[in-house]
């Protein structure tokens, strides 16, 4: 990702904590002109680009007087490196302005509807990851087999399906046809609003209370739209997994273990695996911040409240307030899963410095 | 083979694959033919070709090939089922033969998938090689905005631009080039990195060309081969983010038969009249896994480091 910073001072070494502190520091500042750069991007979309910034938060109905306070309010009648710096400001409070279609704070409504999608794409991952990983594992080890062909397919049709078709056709033939899972939303509408809302993640805070009926209607719900997220994932984490093994079970240090007699099942899962973990974490949390995007298509499908539902809705109505805001938080939780993985990786690997 | 007896005369083939090229364009010639015979030896990336190349004819065709007019209402005949005569996929809400509408959705299809091939990796690559090339504050600054839209959520950003824009099929392949560009950009400017300090650079330097000649004549040529195979494997991609902006109606605007678009018109009938939604779906299904066997294929051929 970002090139790594010459640590090594003039002539002789330094010691190691300055060079860690100096890591450091060059991450944070990366973190920050990307932070800026995002922020920056969209500052440009939604301000400078639109024809009419005013029209587009307060709509074409308003008076004179509305129109001219807005625009005044909004500083539109300041410098543009003026503007960016109070929309910086107002960035950096939360203050996202107030959504046209909910007329409620847009980070307010966020804060009600993110914990929906984190639910969505925390379950996808984990099916991701408790599919993918063995699959690669099992298509690297036995190369060629029919189950490394098996592999193959499941991430070729992965990469090449439209996620919100394969949505509608899970929905036909599992909830339509079989009748196996729970239909869109989140729970029934006889559940709806039966627990205290802790944390805004359904399945946690039915666990919370104790109210395992509300679990289980939940998990019906949710069940469907994270499996197809998850097999989005799965796509990508078992073709890594399957690369970064091959890549160790050729290296020398293998052919030794298994000199030594060691058992297969030790060279591959402690040896081989255990040398793919901070590589694996990272592809984790790349696909974990896409699937926090990818969740704005099935959200739809699904009539699942989340942050990719408010955006769209917003979209559909010219809510410009609630479409920055929604676009600046899932920018931000990317960039930041991003750099994590990133970090991450640098930190852990020895190799990487 | 042709080679009957009196004349020494070569057949096609030998000339092709000779080890002595005569002149650059027998070379050339010569390269791209022993590629082709690699890459013929791949049957999935030759499946791939077969699909493109038959969405191509499709494309071209599809006013000779569709049985009715893409746009004509009927409502007497709204959601007819698979395999009425005449309309062999049936008939969507407004009573459009499907089939019609899908032969004519490539031609939607492969506009966009052009023009974003044709926008995103000219960016990329200009922006690649004058960083490589340039070196210090210019490398840096250029790949620290690289680096900024890369770390951006595609779909997001896509919808969050077409929101600002408006709606439309020009302003989705915008919007998706200007997510699209930055890994071009890298790659551009690796190839850059390892070329620019190369013997031939330097002799090209000492005749007196200037940076924007060398660029232009001596390093993007060596960058398109790496570029090409990226693109295919992006095509896929792109199809698929055309296909959600579409579906989310900020793609091609109705009556266009966009893919995207069908599905969520269909998306309504889904569980009584399932056919309407299900057969774009698998038209884009089709084209983009045409795009990631094609793909691999390429990076077979064209990148001998890349893993068998």
């Amino acid at each position: 990702m970002t090139s790594v910073p010459d640590t090594k001072g003039p002539g002789r070494q330094t010691p190691a904590l300055v060079a860690f502190l100096k890591k450091m520091a060059f991450s944070l500042g990366s973190i920050l002109v990307t932070m800026l750069g995002l922020l920056f991007v969209t500052f440009v979309i939604g301000r400078v680009m639109p024809l009419d910034p005013v029209l587009a938060v307060i709509g074409e109905q308003a008076s004179k007087a509305t129109y001219d306070a807005t625009y005044h309010a909004m500083g539109l009648d300041k410098p543009i490196l003026v503007q960016f710096l109070y929309y910086l400001n107002d960035v950096i409070h939360g203050n996202f302005g107030v959504s046209t279609l909910t007329s409620h704070p847009v980070i307010d409504d966020i804060r009600r509807v993110f914990p929906a999608t984190l639910e969505l794409a925390t379950l996808g991952t984990i099916i991701g990851i408790v599919v993918g990983v063995p699959l690669g594992v099992l298509a690297a080890v036995k190369r060629g087999s029919w189950i490394d062909q098996l592999a193959r397919v499941v991430a070729l049709v992965g990469y090449s399906m439209p996620i919100f078709w394969l949505g509608l056709v899970g929905l036909l033939v599992f909830y339509g046809i079989l009748g196996w899972v729970g239909g869109p939303g989140r729970v029934s509408v006889f559940y709806d609003g039966m627990v205290p809302n802790v944390t805004g993640m359904i399945l946690i805070d039915a666990s919370l209370a104790g109210d395992w009926d509300v679990f289980w209607d939940a998990m019906s719900h949710i069940i469907l739209p994270a499996s197809i997220l998850g097999y989005y994932s799965l796509a990508y984490i078992s073709r890594m997994t399957r690369s970064f093994m091959l890549e160790q079970l050729s290296a020398e240090y293998i052919t030794t273990a298994r000199v030594k007699g060691m058992s297969e099942r030790a060279v591959i899962w402690r040896h081989a695996f255990g040398n793919i973990g901070v590589q694996l974490i990272t592809v984790i949390a790349l696909s974990y911040a896409n699937l926090l995007e990818g969740s704005v298509l099935t959200e739809i499908i699904f009539s699942w409240p989340g942050i990719g539902q408010y955006i769209t809705n917003a979209l559909l109505s010219a809510d410009m307030n609630a479409v920055m805001g929604g676009t600046i938080v899932v920018g931000l939780v990317f960039v930041l899963l991003n750099v994590f993985s990133d970090l991450l990786y640098r930190f852990l690997d020895p190799r990487a410095s | 083979m042709s080679v009957t007896g009196e004349t020494p005369q070569m057949s096609w083939r030998d000339w092709l694959l000779t080890d002595t090229p005569a002149s650059r364009r027998h070379a050339r010639a010569a390269s791209f033919y022993k590629g082709w015979l690699r890459f013929r030896t791949n049957s999935l990336a030759m499946v791939g070709l077969g699909i493109l190349v038959l969405l191509l004819l499709i494309a071209a065709f599809a006013p000779w090939l569709a049985p009715h007019d893409p746009i004509a209402q009927d409502l007497g005949k709204r959601l007819l089922p698979l395999g009425t005569p005449g309309h062999l996929l049936g008939t969507d809400s407004l009573g459009r033969d499907i089939l019609s509408r899908l032969i004519f959705g490539a031609r939607v299809t492969l506009y966009i998938v052009v023009l974003v091939a044709l926008v995103a990796p000219i960016v990329g690559l200009l922006m690649g090689t004058i960083a490589g090339y340039a070196g210090g504050w210019t490398d840096t600054v250029l790949m620290r905005i690289t680096d900024i839209f890369l770390a951006f959520p595609r779909l997001v950003l896509a919808l969050a631009f077409v929101a600002a824009l408006g709606a439309g099929i020009e302003n989705a392949v915008l919007a998706i080039s200007l997510t699209a560009w930055p890994p071009y950009a890298r790659i551009a400017r690796a190839e850059t990195l390892t070329i620019r300090n190369s013997d031939y650079i330097s002799a090209v330097r000492l005749q007196g060309a200037r940076p924007m000649r060398i660029i232009t004549r001596h390093i993007w040529p060596l960058c398109i081969s790496s570029l090409i195979v990226r693109v295919t494997l992006d095509m896929a991609g792109i199809i698929l983010a055309a296909a959600g902006l579409g579906f989310l109606g900020l793609g091609a605007q109705p009556p266009m038969p966009e893919w995207g678009a069908m599905i969520s018109d269909g998306r309504r009938f889904i569980l009584d009249h399932w056919w309407v939604a299900t057969m774009p779906g698998l038209a884009i299904f089709v084209v983009s896994l045409g795009f990631n066997l094609l793909g691999d294929g390429l990076r077979d051929v064209l990148d001998p480091k890349a893993e068998k």
